[in-house]
């Protein structure tokens, strides 16, 4: 099977200038490279400062590359114009950690819905109103709903909205990027159970952005561990945890809070 | 005598409409000298309505229209705000959640720990910077004064919430309610930060009160579990009992949402996590709070509302299936 995304040697550098002195360079993703293949959920590990956000902008191309290659169903997309970003946007979707801040306040959840739609220029609007009302029930969210804005909704129902949104043009990528850290746990749960399912009934491909690893330990299928840019571990998920190779994923599993722990007390510091 | 004393505690919030949204109906609780509570609770639970609550800190539209909180013997909800400027940031003070909120960005960090000693002490300056420095110490150990030199964008997100700590304790408090303190931090650095806690409680028998929606948090930490549901109390008891035999349904729920798989092997991988269904936006008017979203529910949790029961020893627990 042809892997759906494939990231080769994949380096950005971003410029950075103080007021005075010289500038320095940070690089935030060193030679990253690995394939993902199609239905199945790469977990991205590592923690603030690790490029895992700039991983997920270069592909979702909100970013470009400094260097390095990115293929999408077989098609480079790492340097394309935009108006052929255009045509491979709407298959590459990103989903945030705070929809408070990716979820325009001021509109309703139709308004919200809807704008996907007629950037594409897809549809009637009476199509759209239709479409907008399937997706709110594909992801759990009640018809009534439309009517309200952003910031009259609990988080996991702005969560379930951003997904609608993004499923919108029918995807065969999804970005998680930390979509599920801002939840309460039990909402964790059913956000996970709902992305879950749509990868099973839709066949979507997950990249899935998290500092959690017990939640990247239920939720993928193959998982990489990123350390200052660079992927520092990457295999199966139950190798990757069971059998770590690398200082970096033997500190993130320590770190997990575990309730097993309740009788062992957290060493002072 | 316990340090601090919850009694009956409702708080409700008028909306523009002038409805109102009872946040909190009826919650009570003790904490002893040198003890953490982990205070359990998702979105509207009442948690922060709690913190925010015990030191009369609450919103505008918050009220709070019944109880008491006994502090050292003495009500803070009856006293007048002379006597309450004095007990907060003082003897109970208070960690939020987002430590780059809370920190002013073109003040050194030394100065913005020195400012809370300022505020609450007759000392003169020389007695109040060594305080400070002492504190910076005990936080910081070795890169005490770089750190109180630095601005806070320059310090990483763990040193920015040990400044906040370092404000917290520097009073030497009683108390210290800390509302989801390391909700914004690195797992690593989330590890360290509840390092810091225990070394404190040690070191200053600080009682503490951790609200989070976290439980595998207080695993390990915390010496007693309180579960809020809808604006009351659940469950409470040794954190032992309650995250390892969990008697109210909603915990016993909630601890079943979360994954578990680094323990149990990956058997369960991919599989649909037993999620609690709905959510507490909307809660029932009479009779249990749950019952909507309970699994286990009898005729009777939809007429009658139960009362907080022992279950065992120090455990008590509010579900009529509990109820001997």
């Amino acid at each position: 099977m042809q892997p759906l995304i494939k990231v080769e040697n994949l380096c950005k550098r971003y410029a950075r200038r103080s007021l005075l002195g010289a500038g320095e360079e940070l690089l935030a993703l060193d030679r990253v490279s690995f394939t993902i293949l199609p239905g199945t959920t790469l977990a991205i590990v590592g923690e603030s400062g690790s490029g895992k956000s700039t991983l997920a902008l270069c592909l979702a191309c909100l970013e470009h590359p400094t260097s390095g290659g990115i293929w999408f169903a077989e098609k480079e997309i790492a340097n394309l114009s935009e108006n052929e970003l255009r045509k491979c946007r709407p298959q590459i979707q990103l989903i945030f950690q705070d929809p408070a801040n990716s979820l325009n306040p001021r509109w309703n959840a139709l308004e919200i819905l809807l704008e996907p739609l007629a950037v594409q220029n897809k549809s009637t609007r009476a199509e759209m109103k239709h479409r907008a009302s399937f997706l709110l029930e594909r992801v759990g969210l009640s018809p009534e709903i439309l009517k309200r804005s952003a910031n009259e909704l609990s988080g996991g129902q702005r969560q379930r909205l951003a997904i609608a949104r993004a499923l919108a043009l029918e995807p065969k990528l999804l970005i998680l990027d930390e979509a599920l850290s801002a939840l309460d746990c039990s909402v964790q749960a059913q956000i996970a159970n709902l992305l879950l399912e749509l990868q099973s009934s839709l066949g979507m491909t997950y990249l899935f952005i998290t500092h959690d690893l017990a939640m990247a330990a239920h939720f993928a299928d193959e998982i990489a561990v990123m350390n200052r840019g660079r992927i520092v571990e990457h295999g199966p998920a139950q190798k990757v945890l069971q059998q770590p190779g690398n200082e970096t994923t033997r500190q993130l599993l320590a770190a997990i809070p575990r309730m097993s722990n309740a009788t062992l007390p957290v060493p002072e510091r | 005598m316990p340090v601090l004393e919850i009694q009956n505690l409702h708080v409700a919030y008028s909306s523009r409409e002038g409805t109102e949204l009872q946040a909190l109906a009826g919650a009570g609780f003790a904490l002893q000298q040198g003890e953490i509570l982990g205070v359990l609770g998702e979105s509207g639970s009442g948690k922060s309505t709690l913190a925010a609550a015990l030191v009369k800190l609450l919103p505008p539209s918050g009220r709070i229209t019944k109880g008491a909180v006994l502090f050292e013997g003495q009500d803070l909800l009856q006293a007048n705000s002379e006597e309450l400027r004095r007990v907060r940031g003082a003897r109970i003070a208070t960690i939020f959640q987002e430590p780059s909120l809370a920190l002013h960005p073109t003040m050194r960090v030394g100065k913005q720990v020195h400012q809370v000693l300022a505020a609450h002490s007759a000392a003169g300056n020389g007695a109040l910077r060594e305080l400070t420095q002492e504190t910076f110490s005990m936080l910081f150990s070795g890169d005490a004064d770089r750190v109180a030199k630095s601005y806070p964008h320059q310090l990483s997100g763990g040193q920015r919430q040990r400044v906040l700590i370092a404000q917290a304790i520097v009073c030497h408090p009683s108390v210290i309610i800390a509302d989801e303190p390391t909700a914004s931090l690195d797992p690593t650095t989330q590890m360290e930060i509840l390092g810091v806690f225990r070394t404190l409680q040690r070191k200053l028998a600080l009682a503490m009160i951790f609200i989070t929606h976290n439980p595998a948090l207080l695993a390990g930490f915390a010496d007693r579990v309180l579960v809020l549901y809808g604006g009351r109390v659940v469950e409470c008891g040794p954190a032992e009992a309650v995250l390892a035999s969990p008697q109210h349904p909603y915990t016993r729920a909630l601890f079943k949402s979360i994954p578990a798989n680094l323990e149990q092997g990956t058997n369960a991988r991919k599989m649909k996590l037993p999620a609690i269904p709905g959510d507490a936006s909307s809660l029932p008017q009479e009779g249990c709070s749950f019952e909507p979203r309970c699994t286990e529910r009898m005729d009777t949790c939809r007429e009658r509302r139960p009362a907080l029961v022992n279950f065992a020893a120090a455990h008590t627990v509010s579900c009529f299936r509990c109820e001997k």
